[in-house]
């Protein structure tokens, strides 16, 4: 009996494979978007959990210099013979193979902290062996198989682009023979003999940072993947929503007589849920699949950004989880029963003897579309209440779902106010029809008209989000770097021999010192400038107090960055905490792209403070055209490696590198949410043209064409998609602004100026017309092309 | 006795309060019987035709249908007993539209597990089916798909055969060949029929008559 | 001899140096090729070849004592420093083809503790230094304590610890230091590998040690042994039993068991407590298993039976604890032990290959 009821359920797939390949089309569309935004984020946090991973710095102590200056080569044997179990670290970035590589001694490196000697790692001989060898992760192996470097061996779990080798090794390799960066203290071993402290009191015991560094900086931009997702995948549940409403609406006859015939209740939802499952199993493998493709296409975006905003390595190539497929796999499954819920439902309480005819199936009552236009009231009112606090990333995020889910809950009543009010207008018997028809016809295209409006919102928001960042960000850029060279040397010596030939030749030498400190209880980085023309000109400060580089110069103040005031709350005139005691706030500027936060202090008062820094970074000043040449000099007469003299140009370059392959994800994702929303409407078009056979057949019979007929539907379909865009419009705005105003604040610590692009809007109108247009063609096509027998049909057998 | 019904009674809740639409019917069908319920509209046939098929539950009185008292059945095993005993002939032939003739006439044997091949092909031919079983319940007549629907009824050879206006739907010609291929099969099978009609030439054709008045039987 | 000290200074060769392990226990039979070889005409110059040999492949600082605690218990201690060479060339700092590793342990009749220590030469974490005498790894270190006018060796301070003991003695020598085998040219195979190889078997010791339950001052008798070579194994050799033993009568015995799969090398010094030696030719000795028990999932000969015909010497010797089984890079049997017989006495056993 299974057999048979299941063979009769899937019989009417056979019969109507559209609805078949659209069901599925819309399950694995919401799934592969979601399930590749998270493929993406697991990609990511492995990848933080292997750099937090890396020499077990999650757990073990570390002995640092000050200011992370490096340790005396001598200490390491003299706290090792007064009984401390240390190991030396040594680190670095090797410019050719753009490795960074870590150097240890597998002799004294405590048990597990690294491959050496573990199942799947190299034995200590090899690491030790005259030619040595480079511990990287297979990704990275392979990307530099044909690299001019010692050996590579391949273990998995190793953050991209790491190398682990002999501290010999790499020490040569960095050409920074005897050099130590910091020590390593096994957890294990018993406490030395004498007091740190009086055996070194030149560094200090730090204790492990545990994962939470690179995870929590990189937090908000996940989840804007994981908002963008969550979106993709709503939209794609309406198709599959509409969808199966159609079909549980076409098959009620069907399940009625089976009922009929003798088939139990339980049997035949028991049968729907395992069709169900069927279609979600399937539908969910190529969602999957489809998601591996979406992830691993966006990933090296992705990798890029994280790279460019936190410095967060993450490899771009994708792997594949088990967890993760079967995460999705559940996932299709949820979404699938929550997509038929109310068919279901209504399918497994039908009475059997209700009279066993079609009904309009999203014939939507107006009370149902009052509540839900009520309940988006509500939903926007509750944004509006969000706007005006300013609390975090938690309430941001609620601002933006409450403004996104009501402005949709709110739209079919919004549209049929707009189309009754056409409707009432006096004009032609045709236009009438087409206006009375349009405001039936509302509520059953409601689920696709609101899935467009969630897709062109998102686009307009985000895009406008986009477009102001993108211009703030390059007017930033040319404030903030004046210069037109910027020179990194490897020691104060080398920055001594080159500023004595440099300085006469060139308009200004600015140093930028730096040094990590504790800014206001937070870890940051404080920076000397010099009292210059550059600064003064140019540095793009949000508010300050007057005379402010005088005062600067002066040692009296100090200019925090945005970043730093919003977290710690600094205004203007507040004291900042700094490494060698607090200053008066003397101005806040802008700092777009830094998650860290930073302070700006005279060049006189950060010598005094910091006196052993390493002077190794300046700006120079000259005239733009002859930079270039200049860079070339210093860079061949100091034989510097490359990259130690950069120009302006090319810093602006990478930086909207950065940038543009930030919001690469985010575009890539919009457009996909578009494309979905039109499958959308394109699904519920096609299954509404059914329906409407009954309510066209008489307008033919009255006297218009089938092409006629077929053209009304394609001009409301745009239409109506033209109404909704246009009130996407103040929605897209008012999401941006929560976007920029809000959530970046919350997200990022910076605000943006936001600018307003119609030129986008027009462009958006382009495509998404077009595209509505495109979703009604073909049920438009099949109507023009109907035999008139199939319309005769309606009037002899129609029983609606 | 293949269905004895007594004092059966059915109340349904409407907006101006209870109406009674069954007021304690007493009914007796054997096998090899067939009788028409004929009446006015309303006057409960259909009603007691869903009752006795088990398709709702009564709210008084009781049916015993080959020996078995519905009222102590639960759904699924109302379920099966319509499925092993019952045949079912609808107004509105209620065939599943994306099967083909011949899978429809299956049907209800398939569920109950005793497909008998050769007697549907008996059934298709009796009825006129036989070019006609590939096709789809849309590309058949009105009186096509009820032939099916009555082969479908009788494919499982049922002890009853309950049939609701099955010639409602069709013009006076077709009606009365379908009436009579119907009668002729139900004989065959030595079924018991109990068919509502409100066609008094078609009640004429069956062994015995009811009528229905206001929920009760008119004697 | 000790062959079988070199087991472990091979085991550190094979462990952190070249794949030799299939060439006899631990990677010893590998060949010297670019180290210096054992010269059968070479004499010893103190105080120089009490410091490190660079030549030569491998070379250790052996200390083994036998003690007895002030709450009558007994003891044993052991303070090993091995070295060995990558290559024979030179090589500065971080990148010094030299290798050390330490090995500690305190025995008692129900415990066993071990520690181990890894370096690299090049950057002052271990080495050995000939005058003033100090070899060291980490906080662990024997060094010297004699004056001008003695040898370095005949006083030294002695210090280790690990995670759950610890020792700190004072080794008083009361003879002199002897050359074994030929003028301390110890052959180990009838093909002829050989060590040069002197011992200072005549220590006095005193001092404290710690236990996991409290400190227990102790006195005892201590031995030092000093080997270096190349190439000291055959191939074919799978492992060695090796003894110490200082007798009741004050006469020391040295003897060793290299197990070859073409027929046992035994060899022994017969050590007077004047400090005159006398080397017994192969075959002298003769060392045969009485009781197995089972360490670490291997069966090792713990009680054995010694006959030294020649000296009318046949005795049983018995371990303080079956269990000294040292769980190091390169595992090992290394314990105090018992002789009870015609001449009884104290000493530590040795057994590799196991």
């Amino acid at each position: 009996m299974i057999a048979v009821v299941m063979g009769t359920l899937m019989s009417h797939w056979r019969k109507r494979p559209l609805q078949l390949v659209l069901l599925l089309l819309g399950l694995s569309l919401a799934t592969a978007l979601w399930s590749g935004v998270q493929a993406i984020n697991a990609e990511a946090r492995a990848a933080y959990a292997d750099a937090a991973g890396l020499l077990a710095r999650d757990r073990l102590d570390r002995l640092v210099g000050e200011n992370e200056a490096p340790i005396a080569p001598a200490r390491f044997a003299e706290l090792r013979r007064a009984g401390w179990a240390v190991s030396p670290v040594v680190e670095g970035y090797h410019a050719p193979s753009g490795l960074s590589l870590v150097g240890i001694d597998p002799l004294t490196m405590p048990a597990g902290a690294t491959p050496v000697g573990q199942d799947d790692g190299p034995g200590i001989a090899a690491v030790l062996a005259p030619e040595g060898l480079l511990i990287v992760n297979p990704q990275t192996a392979d990307r530099l198989k044909d690299a001019e470097l010692p050996p590579l061996f391949a273990v998995e779990g190793l953050p991209p682009m790491t190398a682990i080798g002999d501290i010999g090794l790499v020490q040569r390799l960095l050409d920074q023979p005897g050099l130590i960066s910091h020590l390593v203290i096994d957890p294990d071993a018993p406490p030395g003999l004498m007091a740190l402290a009086e055996l070194a009191p030149e560094l200090d015991r730090v204790s492990p940072e545990g994962d939470g560094d690179l995870a929590r900086l990189t937090d908000s931009f996940h989840l804007n993947l994981t908002a963008f997702g969550a979106l993709a995948f709503v939209v794609g549940l309406f198709i599959a929503h509409a969808v199966i409403g159609l079909v549980f609406e076409q098959r009620r006859a069907t399940l009625r007589t089976l009922r009929a015939l003798g088939v139990s209740m339980r049997v035949m939802v028991g049968m729907l849920l395992v069709e169900l499952g069927l279609l979600a199993l399937v539908a969910g493998i190529g969602g999957v699949a489809l998601g591996y493709l979406v992830a691993a296409a966006l990933l090296p975006d992705v990798a890029g950004s994280l790279r460019g905003l936190y410095g967060a390595e993450v490899s771009g190539t994708l792997s594949l989880r088990p967890g993760w497929v079967l995460a999705a796999l559940g996932l299709t499954l949820a979404g699938t029963l929550a997509a038929a819920g109310i068919a279901l439902w209504q399918s497994a309480t039908m009475p059997v003897l209700a009279p066993a005819m079609p009904r309009a199936w999203a014939r939507t009552s107006a009370k149902k579309l009052a509540w839900q236009g009520a309940t988006g009231g509500l939903l926007l009112l509750l944004a509006g209440v969000l706007s005006l606090l300013d609390v975090g990333l938690v309430a941001a995020f609620a601002l933006l779902a409450s403004l996104l889910v009501g402005a949709a809950l709110i739209l079919p009543l919004a549209m049929s106010a707009i189309v009754t009010r056409f409707a009432r207008q006096k004009g032609g018997p045709v236009r009438q029809w087409f206006w009375a028809d349009t405001a039936q016809q509302v509520p059953g295209l409601s689920l696709a008209l609101m899935a467009l409006l969630l897709a062109l919102v998102s686009n307009i928001g985000v895009g406008t989000m986009v477009a102001s960042f993108r211009q703030t960000f390059t007017g930033w850029l040319d404030q903030r770097l004046a210069s037109e060279l910027y020179l990194n040397t490897r020691s104060s010596a080398e920055t001594a021999a080159i500023l004595d030939w440099v300085t006469p030749r060139v308009d200004a030498v600015l140093p930028i010192w730096s040094v990590s400190g504790t800014l206001n209880g937070l870890p940051g980085e404080v920076f000397g400038v010099a009292d210059h023309a550059t600064y003064r000109d140019n540095w793009p400060l949000l508010d300050a107090v007057p005379d402010v580089w005088d005062r600067v110069a002066s040692g009296e103040v100090a200019l925090v960055n945005e970043q730093l005031a919003r977290r710690t709350d600094l205004a203007v005139g507040d004291q900042v905490a700094l490494p060698g005691g607090s200053l008066p706030v003397g101005g806040i500027y802008s700092d777009y792209g830094n998650p860290k936060p930073q302070v700006l202090v005279g060049l006189a008062l950060f010598d005094s403070r910091f006196p052993d820094v390493p002077h190794l970074r300046y700006g120079l000043r000259i005239a733009p055209e002859k930079a270039a040449a200049l860079g070339q000099e210093i860079t061949a007469r100091y034989d510097l490696p490359a990259g130690s003299v950069i120009g302006q140009a090319d810093i602006k370059a990478y930086s909207l590198d950065v940038f543009e392959s930030t919001f690469a994800v985010t575009d890539a994702l919009n457009i996909l949410t578009l494309g979905v929303a039109t499958v959308a409407l394109f699904a519920s078009l096609l299954t509404l043209a059914e329906m409407r056979l009954p309510q066209l057949a008489p307008l033919w019979a009255l006297g218009l064409t089938r092409r006629r007929l077929a053209g009304i539907e394609l001009v409301r379909i745009v239409v109506l998609a033209a109404l909704v865009l246009i009130l996407a419009i103040p929605l897209g705005l008012a999401l941006a602004w929560a976007l920029v105003a809000r959530l970046n604040v919350a997200a990022f610590g910076w605000q943006l100026p936001m600018g307003l692009f119609p030129g986008d809007w027009l462009w958006l109108a382009v495509t998404a017309l077009p595209a509505a247009a495109l979703a009604a063609l073909w049920p438009a096509l099949r109507l023009a092309r109907m035999p008139p027998a199939a319309l005769l049909r309606m009037f002899a057998n129609e029983r609606g | 006795m293949l269905l004895t019904i007594r004092g059966l009674t059915k109340i349904y809740p409407t907006r101006e309060g209870p109406l009674a639409v069954l007021r304690g019917v007493d009914l007796d069908l054997d096998r090899g019987e067939s009788l028409a319920l004929v009446g006015e509209s309303g006057s409960g046939k259909s009603t007691l035709l869903h009752l006795a098929a088990g398709l709702d539950a009564a709210d008084g009185g009781t049916i015993i249908l080959d020996g078995a008292d519905l009222a102590d059945m639960t759904d699924s095993q109302r379920a099966a007993l319509r499925r092993d005993k019952v045949g079912l002939i609808f107004q509105q032939f209620n065939l599943i539209p994306s099967l083909t003739a011949g899978a429809n006439i299956a049907m209800q044997a398939r569920l109950a597990g005793r497909n008998a091949p050769d007697w549907n092909d008996y059934l298709a031919r009796a009825m006129g089916l036989a070019d006609l079983l590939d096709r789809y319940p849309e590309e058949l007549s009105g009186g096509q798909q009820q032939r099916v629907a009555i082969a479908r009824a009788l494919a499982a050879r049922p002890a009853l055969v309950l049939a609701d206006e099955p010639t409602g739907n069709l013009d006076e010609a077709n009606a009365d060949a379908v009436l009579t291929l119907m009668l002729d099969l139900v004989a065959e099978a030595g079924a018991g029929l109990l068919l509502v009609t409100h066609s008094p030439r078609q009640a004429a054709r069956l062994g015995r008559q009811v009528r229905l008045v206001m929920g009760r039987v008119q004697t | 001899m000790n062959a079988a000290r070199r087991f472990v200074l091979a085991g550190l060769a094979s462990a952190f140096a070249a794949p030799a392990c299939a060439q006899g226990f631990a990677g010893l039979g590998a060949a010297a090729n670019g180290f210096a070889l054992p010269d059968p005409a070479g004499r010893f110059d103190f105080p120089s070849d009490h410091g490190a040999h660079d030549a030569f492949r491998i070379e250790w600082w052996y200390l083994t004592a036998s003690l007895t605690g002030a709450d009558g218990a007994s003891y044993g201690i052991q303070w090993t420093l091995f070295r060995t060479a990558l290559n024979p060339g030179g090589g500065d700092g971080w990148d010094s083809p030299t290798l050390w590793m330490g090995h500690a342990a305190l025995t008692t009749a129900t415990a066993h503790h071990v520690a181990e220590r890894l370096a690299r030469g090049g950057v002052g974490q271990a080495g050995v230094a000939a005058v003033p005498f100090q070899a060291w790894i980490d906080e662990w270190a024997m060094t010297s304590l004699a004056g001008p006018a003695d040898d370095v060796l005949d006083r030294l301070s002695l210090t280790a610890r690990g995670r759950d003991f610890g020792y700190d003695l004072i080794l008083q020598a009361t003879g002199p230091v002897v050359a074994h085998g030929k003028d301390g040219y110890s052959v180990k195979s009838r093909d002829g590998h050989a060590s040069h190889y002197y011992s200072q078997p005549f220590y006095q010791v005193a001092g404290r040690i710690n236990l996991p339950s409290g400190p227990v001052e102790v006195t005892g008798q201590g031995w030092l042994d000093r080997e270096w070579s190349s190439q000291p194994l055959s191939d074919q050799q799978t492992g060695w039993d090796w003894l110490s033993l200082v007798l009741e009568d004050g006469t020391r015995l040295m003897g060793y068991r290299m197990r070859d799969t073409r027929g046992d090398y035994t060899s022994a010094s017969w050590i007077l407590p004047d400090g005159t030696l006398e080397a017994l030719p192969e075959g002298a000795l003769v060392m045969t298993p009485l009781r197995t028990a089972r360490v670490a999932d291997r069966d090792i000969p713990v009680d054995w039976q010694i006959d030294l015909p020649a000296k009318g010497l046949s005795i049983t010797v018995t371990p303080l604890n079956d269990a000294a089984w040292m769980a190091t890079t390169v595992p090992y049997w290394e314990g105090p032990v018992f002789a009870t017989g015609t001449h009884p006495g104290r000493g530590y056993l040795e057994m590799t290959g196991y």
